[in-house]
């Protein structure tokens, strides 16, 4: 019965979707108030129905109801609750409801939250929010219903592939969700002054909150993601510059150049047509992501809802939504104002070549992660991009923004005076250099090309230090003033040093891991000792045990400082899954300040004396917690920038008496 | 579901050479040398059995003092420009590889070009004049 009602709210959602466009767009056209009102109240409609369906999808998962199609094929009685409820969207039909919820739910924001937008272009921009609302929901009901019911419902489901069985990986979908739709409201801003033929100070204005939210949920995401990779995949790695993975990255390379630009053109006017078309672009990476992902045009470690059929249907969706979206801003582009001027020292021009270096990025991960179809249809060829092609091209790129970023925040807009970002930076670098070169001398192996990426990722702190130093005159005025100073400084000043500072914290951990991880691999058995990287581990026992849906072997590994001193007990486990008849490896890891150290267990195999015996591999990750916490860092600057926003936007009186 | 059978093994002493220089250069290739059968891992990160075997080849060849160029054109020989997962800069990749550099300088040229013409044609109003920056305020404020 509930789940009746779940598809009933479903296509209702759907019917509200159209009313919802309808609604808007003839409140947009008319200048009707009570028109567009209704719009808004069928964008909140749409958003509700759908989160009626999307509860009834979670009920039936944990009820473990498999005369539902979408739950016998992924969920399973002895799973435990949070996979149940994760299972919700662990499916192709139930990512794409989550996606379509996540969609409503913007749209729902907008109609609630933006009541200072100019009434036109809210109508236009709920319209639009409503026409792509329209695009998903047909798919999800006509194509992909994860409601829909089997005539001949199984006795037992058959479960969700072991590896999502992870709490990572069962909160890394809505946060990754909420990142990728988040764009979808950007899209509708921009298509929305695209209609209206204006893009100005005022549009980057609305834009930019949306755009820090988005950007931010979805770093959050894709670090739950790497981080998953990183000990449940088994073998060390975080980031393998697999198409999924690509997919993600995309729109937030292009979403970070777009936080950039719109802050140009709301504060100087410039690069209207560059950030809007960035705007558009965002959202368009969102929906390739989505395709790739769910098609299967693209081999990838990691795609779990594969389906071709429904591909051409979502690369369809894909085409009408961007091809709209672009077609506006064709027609729009040449009216626009170029907008102010700036000399080449300015931070305008700063943030031109942040978007340049980030735009040639995005375009280096877009065409190896599809050059592979590229090859083939020109001339049949098969040819693979992988990791080596992506480190060599991508990384001087990164260095190469990374280089002049610490100078772009010091600068000042219009004409910039390069001297005093000298005077202000040169602290920095030269702390920089010298940690740099401390690295180079002190850790063994020696590499230098590592510890110039350790140079990088110190310059970056320092310089985003020295900004905030600047900024409230540390070392030149009273400690009075300097604590007024910082008191008064805007969140948005905060987010910026915050989010730069994690992105050098993150470019330390991935230098330094990188470089001087080190690994092992022994069969032992149970007795058994290695050492590694200052560390001796000794595999004291082997058991099996019963989890709630699976059998597990689990190594006992006591790991011992050279020298005595023990630091941890590590508990690798394999497990076997009866239910798909997979064996994934559970991953022990033992934390050590920012260095993790990992341990695997292997398949038993025959050792000497008749013993058996387990392949234990082992890994000190140095730093590695660094590569998870910078992206963190990161996203906890752009929520902290988001507050300050909300603040000028909501009560623009009272962040000018703080100012002041 | 293939990294469920694709699990790291190079690493495996049964298979290691016993020279730890080639070994390094063995392991450094096997990066580049993609698992045919996975859905998209090295044979570094492989597991699969025919990982094994081309780990297996690699070694032999690194054993027997051939080059790295040397092998690479031996599998690509034998398996097609697939099997390398950085592809060779050869006419047919010569986009896939320029790219970058590419967006780079035209994204240079067009801002060059910006701030020329923006230099030439100084008496370009501001931004926002005064009368849209009160439209703003008041906008914000919500009226």
């Amino acid at each position: 019965m509930i789940v009746e009602f779940g598809a009933f709210a479903l296509v209702l959602a759907l019917a509200l979707s159209v009313a919802q466009t309808g609604l808007s767009a003839a409140g947009g056209l008319r200048r009707s108030g009570a028109l567009a009102g209704a719009g808004r109240g069928a964008a909140l409609g749409a958003f509700a129905a759908l989160a009626c369906a999307f509860a009834a999808l979670i009920y039936a998962f944990v009820t473990s109801d498999f005369s539902v199609a979408n739950v016998a094929a992924n969920s399973h009685t002895a799973k435990p609750l949070l996979y149940k409820v994760a299972g919700a969207w662990g499916s192709h039909e139930g990512s794409m409801l989550l996606w379509c919820l996540v969609l409503t739910g913007y749209g729902a924001a907008v109609a609630v939250f933006g009541e200072r937008l100019p009434p036109r272009l809210r109508a236009w921009a709920v319209a639009v929010q409503g026409a792509l609302g329209v695009l998903f929901l047909a798919y999800t009901v006509f194509a992909s219903n994860p409601l829909a019911r089997l005539a001949d419902p199984p006795v037992e489901g058959r479960s969700l592939n072991p590896l999502l069985q992870d709490w990572a990986l069962a909160v890394h979908p809505p946060f990754l969700y909420a990142g990728y739709v988040g764009f979808s409201v950007v899209f509708s801003f921009a298509v929305a002054a695209l209609i209206e033929g204006k893009v100005d100070a005022a549009f980057a204005r609305w834009v930019r909150p949306w755009t820090l939210a988005a950007w931010s949920l979805l770093t959050v995401g894709i670090t739950l993601g790497a981080f998953w990779a990183y000990y449940e995949l088994g073998w060390g790695g975080w980031w393998f510059w697999d198409p999924v993975e690509n997919a993600s990255f995309m729109p937030w390379l292009i979403g970070a150049a777009l936080l950039h630009s719109a802050i140009v053109l709301e504060k100087r006017g410039a690069l209207p047509g560059w950030t809007v078309f960035l705007a558009l672009a965002a959202f368009g990476f969102s929906m390739l992501g989505a395709f790739l992902v769910r098609s299967g045009v693209l081999t990838s470690v990691h795609a779990f809802a594969v389906d071709p059929t429904r591909g051409v249907l979502l690369l369809s969706i894909m085409g009408i939504a961007a091809g709209f979206g672009f077609l506006m801003f064709a027609i729009r582009a040449p009216s626009l104002n170029a907008g102010g001027l700036f000399a080449p020292v300015s931070r305008e021009s700063a943030i031109v070549l942040n978007n340049i270096i980030l735009s040639a990025a995005t375009a280096t991960v877009l065409l190896g992660t599809l050059y592979p179809l590229i090859r083939e249809a020109m001339d049949g060829e098969a040819v693979s991009v992988g990791p080596p092609f992506f480190n060599l091209t991508f990384t001087p790129l990164l260095v190469l923004a990374l280089a002049i970023l610490p100078a772009g925040p010091l600068l000042a807009w219009k004409r910039g005076d390069a001297r005093l970002v000298v005077r202000r930076l040169w602290l920095a670098l030269l702390v920089a250099a010298i940690l740099g070169l401390a690295a180079y001398a002190v850790v063994t192996p020696r590499k230098a090309l590592a510890s110039l990426g350790l140079v990088l990722g110190f310059w970056l702190i320092g310089g985003a230090l020295a900004e905030l130093a600047e900024r409230v005159k540390a070392f030149r005025a009273p400690w009075a003033e300097v604590r007024r100073r910082a008191g008064g400084l805007p969140r948005g000043a905060w987010g910026t040093t915050i989010a730069h500072a994690g992105l050098g914290l993150f470019v330390l951990g991935a230098c330094f891991e990188t470089a001087w991880k080190v690994e092992t691999a022994q069969a032992l058995s149970v007795g058994g000792r290695i050492e590694l990287g200052g560390y001796v581990l000794t595999l004291t026992d082997v058991g099996t045990l019963e989890g709630p849906n699976y059998l597990a072997e689990r190594g006992i590994v006591r790991i011992e400082k050279q020298g005595g001193g023990l630091v941890c007990t590590a508990q690798p486990e394999r497990r076997f899954f009866p239910t798909g008849g997979q064996t994934t490896s559970e991953v022990a890891l033992c934390p050590r300040g920012l260095d993790d150290l990992y341990v695997v267990i292997g398949e038993r195999r025959a050792g000497a004396n008749d013993q058996p015996a387990w392949l234990v591999r082992a890994y000190v990750n140095p730093w590695v917690r660094l590569i998870f916490l910078g992206p963190l860092v990161m996203a906890l600057g752009g929520a902290i920038s988001l507050s300050d926003r909300r603040l000028r936007m909501g009560v623009a009186r009272k962040a000018k008496g703080a100012q002041a | 579901m293939a990294a469920i059978a694709c699990m790291a093994a190079a690493s495996d002493p049964s298979e290691r050479l016993a020279d730890p220089a080639q070994e390094a250069r063995a392991r450094d290739l096997f990066k580049e040398v993609r698992c045919l059968v996975c859905q998209n891992e090295s044979i570094d990160d492989s597991e699969a059995a025919l990982a094994h075997d081309l780990r297996l080849l690699v070694r032999d060849q690194v054993k027997q003092g051939r080059s790295d160029a040397e092998i690479r054109a031996f599998l690509t020989q034998r398996y097609g420009e697939f099997v390398l997962l950085k592809p060779p800069f050869s006419a047919g990749n010569a986009v896939l590889w320029l790219t970058p550099l590419g967006v780079l300088l035209i994204g240079g040229g067009l801002m060059v070009a910006l701030l020329r013409r923006r230099r030439t044609a100084q008496a370009e109003p501001e931004a926002l004049s005064a009368d849209e920056e009160a439209r703003l305020e008041r906008l914000l404020k919500g009226e």
